[in-house]
């Protein structure tokens, strides 16, 4: 069995998140690191791996982003993947949430795997939606919010979070499956395994490289655009009622719950 | 009331000391902070309390593998001394207790064995204690040999092929924990270093109870009545004083980084609680007094942190010297108990307690300024370093 794991690089959550107004795109300047979210993708190829019910050759890293980017390849690999694929082509910069899948989908296309993993969302764009775009790419069924995961031959029974409760879905391979962070708890990349990471293989590639048809990605490819960008509405203060007279206080919770009918 | 504004530079990273790590270095750092945040800092207030360390510690810091981890070979990671100071730096951030038993393991105990050892010691004791599956021990210091280990009582003599061990060490971190006790004695050849696994007849522990201070750490006393080791047990390379001199210097040069990390939790503590807490209807804060204390911090804990980095710069390209050591540690420390004191007044009466961080360092560095060389030996290492006079006798 081969799995692929999607990475992303994001700016550091200790870091600020500002956006350009010029390109109207997150400023990527500060510190970089692996989207969390990922990382329990990253362990649960591991935990299928060390599981040893299905034999697993290979766990390839896949990350599109720019040059940058080898730092997040090289957490996952520290993290336990055996080699890792950079696509890295100034085309791709402002490409949206269907033309980024629709290039992932291509490299994954030339590596053929079993399993695509990737985390629920990234910590920067947030869209929840990459997994959905790569599997409609590749054909592959696809699930989100795996929280639960079990491998057979050829298939796999996953139990995914919904709102309502729990789903136990079985699809079969290969498929596209996109975890929530509470699927497992990602161990530490050890110290011996961060040294080692630079001597695992990485393949940059350029969009070309894997059929990457240069109109259907970037700026140009995208066929979403952003406009503007606004801050939310500030949140209007609450009102606090000093507990001076517990009596009057409790009459002031309850006209206040009362005016909004929620008693 | 007092304006406030988004901060604009962190006071533990004020002068980007983080710029001078390469990607290598910052990811080790940043999975020793995460390792630190999550295992030792909810749970080590608790230890320190209780004055015990989790049988399992040891084995989980195996395996993130800050264990030796900047040794090459025999399971060791091989890291640079800037990554092996970086992580020094997150463990003593958490308690100066946890990296002392990281010092003592990688710098004293695993250091002598690579440096000193024969390749059947090295093989033996190296890959185990990398994983934390045997800890170890450093037997320098005797009840009546402090500062001056040049008067150790402790001897070897040779019986055949074997030796005899006769004597006692105190204040042996790990001591009743370790597998294996690293212990320096005086011979007929100079002094020399043994390598004695615990439950070897004659060699017996016993924990120093009562402590104020690094209380998530072992100290014990080690007895040696006529312990008898084969010619193997001894590190055949070291032939004097320099053999543990040059532990104690590797395992200081970690210590300069730590007590950097130690200063600046407390900082960190300290500008936490300052904007928090309101008296006078206001953060203290927004008060000059207080913000005087927190830029003095701020500026010792930098001054610290790129001291740090240059004795590693120093170190990675073979020209550290003990002498620059020696200022580091007495720097360093020195700066952290200033933060740490002046931090554990900021927070009030919360500042002496456990609920809070600050006052565990206060006391764990009045240990580490001790241990090692105490603040007086090294200004007088950097005295005879500048002056060309010795003024120790
Ligand atoms: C401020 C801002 C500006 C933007 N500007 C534009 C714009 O100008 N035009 C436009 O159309 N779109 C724009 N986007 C959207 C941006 O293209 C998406 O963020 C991107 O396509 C990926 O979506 P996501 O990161 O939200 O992925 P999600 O769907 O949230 O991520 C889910 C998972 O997909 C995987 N994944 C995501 N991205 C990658 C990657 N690059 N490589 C490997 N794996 C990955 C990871 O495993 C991740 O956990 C912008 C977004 C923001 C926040
Ligand atoms: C928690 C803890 C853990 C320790 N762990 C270990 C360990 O693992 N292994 C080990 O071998 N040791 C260990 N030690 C011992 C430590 O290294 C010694 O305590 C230290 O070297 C000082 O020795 P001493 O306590 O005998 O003090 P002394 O040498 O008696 O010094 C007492 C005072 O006299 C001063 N002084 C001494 N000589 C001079 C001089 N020439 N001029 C001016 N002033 C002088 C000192 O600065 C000090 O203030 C540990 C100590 C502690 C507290």
């Amino acid at each position: 069995m081969k799995i692929c794991c999607l990475v992303k690089e994001v700016p550091d959550a200790a870091v600020q998140k500002r956006i350009d107004p010029e390109t109207k795109r997150l400023d990527r300047s500060g510190e970089n690191t692996l989207n969390q979210f990922d990382t329990h993708g990253i362990e649960a190829a591991m935990q299928i791996r060390e599981g040893g019910v299905v034999d697993v050759e290979e766990i390839v890293a896949v990350t599109m982003g720019p040059g940058s980017a080898q730092r997040a390849l090289h957490k996952a690999v520290a993290l336990g993947a055996d080699r890792s694929v950079h696509l890295s082509d100034d085309v791709l910069a402002g490409s949206d949430v269907c033309a980024t899948g629709y290039a992932l989908a291509k490299v994954l296309e030339g590596e053929s795997p079993d399993l695509v993993l990737l985390g629920q969302q990234s910590d920067d764009g947030e869209c929840y939606t990459i997994g959905a775009v790569v599997a409609d790419h590749l054909r592959m069924p696809s699930l989100t919010q795996v929280i639960k995961m079990d491998v057979a031959d050829g298939k796999l029974t996953c139990e995914r979070q919904a709102e309502y409760g729990y789903d136990t879905v079985e699809v079969r391979l290969p498929a596209v499956i996109s975890v929530g962070d509470a699927i497992n708890e990602p161990r530490y990349p050890s110290l011996k395994a961060i040294m080692g990471a630079k001597k695992k293989p990485l393949d940059t590639k350029a969009a070309g490289e894997v059929g990457i048809e240069s109109g259907k990605v970037g700026e140009a490819g995208s066929r979403t655009q952003v406009l503007a960008i606004n801050p939310p509405p500030e949140k209007e203060p609450g009102e606090i009622i000093e507990d001076e007279d517990t009596n009057e206080t409790v009459e002031k919770i309850v006209a206040w719950l009362e005016e909004r009918k929620l008693i | 009331m007092a304006v406030t504004a988004p901060t604009t530079l962190p006071a533990g990273n004020y002068l980007d000391p983080d710029s001078l790590l390469n990607d290598e270095e910052r990811l080790i750092r940043d999975t020793v902070r995460e390792f630190v945040a999550d295992r030792i800092l909810p749970e080590v207030g608790t230890w320190f309390e209780e004055g015990t360390l989790p049988a399992g510690l040891a084995g989980e810091l195996g395996a993130l593998g800050v264990l030796g981890m900047h040794l090459e070979g025999y399971g060791c990671a091989g890291t640079s001394a800037v990554a092996y100071g970086a992580a020094c730096m997150e463990l003593e951030a958490g308690d100066s207790g946890i990296r002392s038993l990281v010092s003592v393991q990688g710098s004293l105990a695993m250091f002598a064995i690579h440096r000193w050892g024969s390749e059947e010691q090295k093989q033996q004791w190296l890959p185990p204690m990398a994983a934390g599956e045997a800890i170890g021990c450093f037997g320098l210091t005797e009840p009546d040999s402090g500062s001056d280990p040049g008067s150790m009582r402790t001897r070897a003599r040779r019986d055949g092929d074997d030796w005899i061990l006769n004597g006692q060490k105190m204040w042996i971190t790990n001591g009743s924990l370790a597998a294996v006790a690293v212990v320096w004695a005086r011979t007929d050849e100079g002094v020399r270093g043994f390598l004695v696994p615990s439950g070897t007849p004659g060699f017996t522990t016993q924990d120093i109870h009562h402590k104020l201070s690094l209380r998530a750490s072992v100290t014990s006393e080690l007895l040696l009545e006529d312990v008898r080791l084969p010619a193997s047990a001894m590190l055949p390379e070291a032939t004097s004083l320099r053999g543990p001199l040059s532990c104690l210097n590797e395992a200081r040069y970690g210590i300069a980084w730590g007590a950097a990390g130690a200063a600046r939790a407390c900082l960190e503590a300290a500008l936490a609680y300052g904007l928090e807490r309101e008296q006078f209807g206001r953060p203290i804060a927004s008060f000059q007094i207080q913000q005087q204390k927190l830029a003095e911090m701020t500026l010792e804990v930098s001054r610290a942190t790129l001291i740090a980095h240059q004795l590693g710069r120093l170190k990675d390209e073979g020209r550290l010297r003990p002498e620059q050591v020696s200022l580091g540690k007495l720097g360093n420390v020195d700066a952290a108990l200033r933060v740490a004191r002046t931090a554990r007044q900021v927070l009030g009466a919360n500042g002496i307690t456990l609920e809070y961080p600050v006052i565990r360092h206060m006391n764990n560095l009045e240990s580490v300024v001790t241990y090692e060389g105490t603040a007086d030996v090294h200004a007088l290492v950097v005295g005879q370093a500048v002056t060309g006079i010795e003024a120790f006798r």
